[in-house]
């Protein structure tokens, strides 16, 4: 009877672990969040995860934005061709870029790049009594690490994405006009004519929630990191995973909340 | 004695799970007296500095700092009573990112005791305290050796000249002779500061040359506490094999279970 019993107790278990991550996330944000709207603030420590996200990300995003740009015009041309809509190309390219690959692209490889690193400085910083320390010396660890960073994510994020975009449609353009015979003038024209100041805002608010999740992810799973150098990696891991699979999820959301409503 | 005591503690108990770490700890350190807690590996001498420390919250229990209970005071009176603490942890714990000045004056300036343009000169006083240089003011924590990152973490704790110092397991990782010198910069900046502190080891030179009293923790209780001179008389079996390191006696280890 005992042993029928057991896939019960497991599943409460998991629900009961399941809550209390989830109770334990929601107290860690809203730390957070208070810590960003009361002073002290950290602007040394919101100067370095701006530098560390915003300009030390930005050759692998704009690496990413412009073969991104590239494949899409080869794709679309070789798709299109066969209505003969190849004039098309253009605005798939930049709405594409702006409204849906800059955010998401750039968000992935930052959360790869940053986040993982956040998540393994705060949860090296818990491992070795760093955080214990700051409290002792009148610091709240949240307001010092964490506050800044997610700030940092919400504006350095947008701010690639912008970069982004504008590679990727270059990319495009390089492609088209190398490649297909378009004319740089006929190019550039269509892609003002169909690009809209809206696709262009839901992709860097859409970048601004995925810069906040992917700093609060690293900051979380380093925080509660435990157990020495296995727990750090496992932290990192875990960061890196969430982050990533909140920006998919965020990002189905978010383009229903602003395109389909 | 805990109506003069600085700091006492009462009926501490804490728990881990099932697993039982503090069962009731008393224990009354007198204004400067240098109490050192001895006791073996997991027999829960960090969790009491850690309770002490606010770090980890108690099960039960009072923790009197100056005579109130700092488990029950408003969040802003337990922190001025704890703001009297300062604190040195196992391996230094040195802020990686920060130069060895700024981790100095990194408790000053977040107490708003020091302007930033004074920071720098006063961490250099304190660390000529702990016998380092001006050289050392500027490199970073993973440019120093084990025994000046301890002094480091040494001249951190006592720059905003607490009242209090806590000190957990200050020898360990060092050679015997950097021990006996950490030993003697505690005992010297400990005694020049008029502090009350409590020390965690189970080095029983160290615990000799840096406690006034010893205290010995077992089974989340204190069993033995005395004058550190009387520590080799203590008549407690406990004491005995631990001072000693016995293999045989009431202490078995946790293989054995």
């Amino acid at each position: 009877m005992i042993r029928l019993l057991d896939p019960v107790a497991a599943l409460g278990r998991v629900t009961l672990n399941l809550v209390s991550f989830l109770g334990e996330l929601g107290l860690f944000t809203a730390s957070a969040i208070v810590g960003l709207l009361r002073p002290p603030f950290y602007l040394r420590n919101f100067s370095r995860a701006f530098a560390e996200i915003g300009f030390f990300s930005l050759p692998v995003v704009a690496m990413t934005a412009i073969f991104t740009g590239m494949v899409l015009a080869l794709q679309t041309y070789t798709g299109f061709s066969r209505f003969a809509a190849q004039s098309a190309i253009p605005s798939v390219v930049v709405l594409s870029l702006t409204r849906e690959l800059g955010p998401v692209l750039a968000g992935l490889m930052v959360a790869g790049r940053v986040g993982s690193a956040m998540a393994a400085e705060i949860g090296t910083m818990r491992v070795t009594d760093q955080i214990d320390a700051l409290s002792t010396l009148a610091t709240d660890p949240i307001r010092y690490l964490v506050a800044p960073r997610l700030l940092a994510g919400v504006i350095a994020l947008p701010l690639l994405v912008l970069v982004a975009d504008i590679l990727g449609v270059a990319g495009g353009f390089l492609v088209a006009t190398s490649r297909f015979g378009f004319s740089a003038a006929d190019y550039l024209h269509n892609t003002q004519q169909y690009l809209h100041t809206a696709d262009v805002t839901s992709g860097l608010i859409k970048s601004a929630v995925f810069g906040f999740t992917i700093a609060l992810m690293g900051c979380f799973f380093g925080y509660r990191s435990r157990g020495g150098a296995q727990g750090v990696g496992s932290a990192t891991t875990s960061a890196v995973v969430a982050a990533s699979i909140l920006i998919l999820a965020l990002d189905y959301l978010l383009t229903q909340a602003f395109f389909t409503a | 004695m805990s109506e003069c005591a600085k700091i006492s503690v009462r009926g501490l108990r804490k728990s881990f799970g099932t697993k039982i770490v503090l069962d009731g700890v008393d224990l009354d350190i007198a204004p400067r007296t240098a109490m050192v807690v001895i006791g073996g590996s997991g027999s829960g001498k960090s969790v009491l500095l850690k309770c002490i420390l606010g770090l980890i919250p108690p099960d039960d229990g009072q923790i009197l700092i100056d005579g109130e209970d700092v488990l029950t005071a408003p969040t802003s009176r337990a922190r001025a009573l704890r703001d009297q603490i300062g604190m040195l942890f196992q391996n230094g714990a040195l802020f990686d990112s920060e130069s060895v000045w700024e981790n100095v004056s990194f408790g000053l300036l977040a107490r708003g005791l020091i302007q930033r343009s004074r920071a720098r000169a006063r961490a250099v006083e304190v660390l000529a305290q702990v016998g380092l240089g001006e050289t050392v003011a500027d490199l970073f924590p993973n440019e120093l050796s084990g025994g000046m990152q301890k002094r480091v973490a040494l001249a951190r704790a006592i720059a905003a000249e607490p009242a209090i110092m806590l000190f957990d397991e200050p020898t360990t990782g060092l050679d015997p002779i950097m021990g006996a010198v950490i030993d003697g910069l505690i005992v010297d900046c400990v005694k020049r500061l008029g502090s009350t502190s409590i020390a965690i080891t189970h080095d029983m030179a160290s615990a000799g040359r840096i406690g006034d009293r010893i205290a010995m923790l077992f089974d989340g209780r204190i069993v033995w506490e005395g004058n550190a001179a009387e520590v080799r008389a203590s008549g407690n079996p406990l004491v005995d094999q631990f001072i000693n390191g016995r293999r045989e006696g009431p202490i078995k280890m946790a293989l054995r279970r």
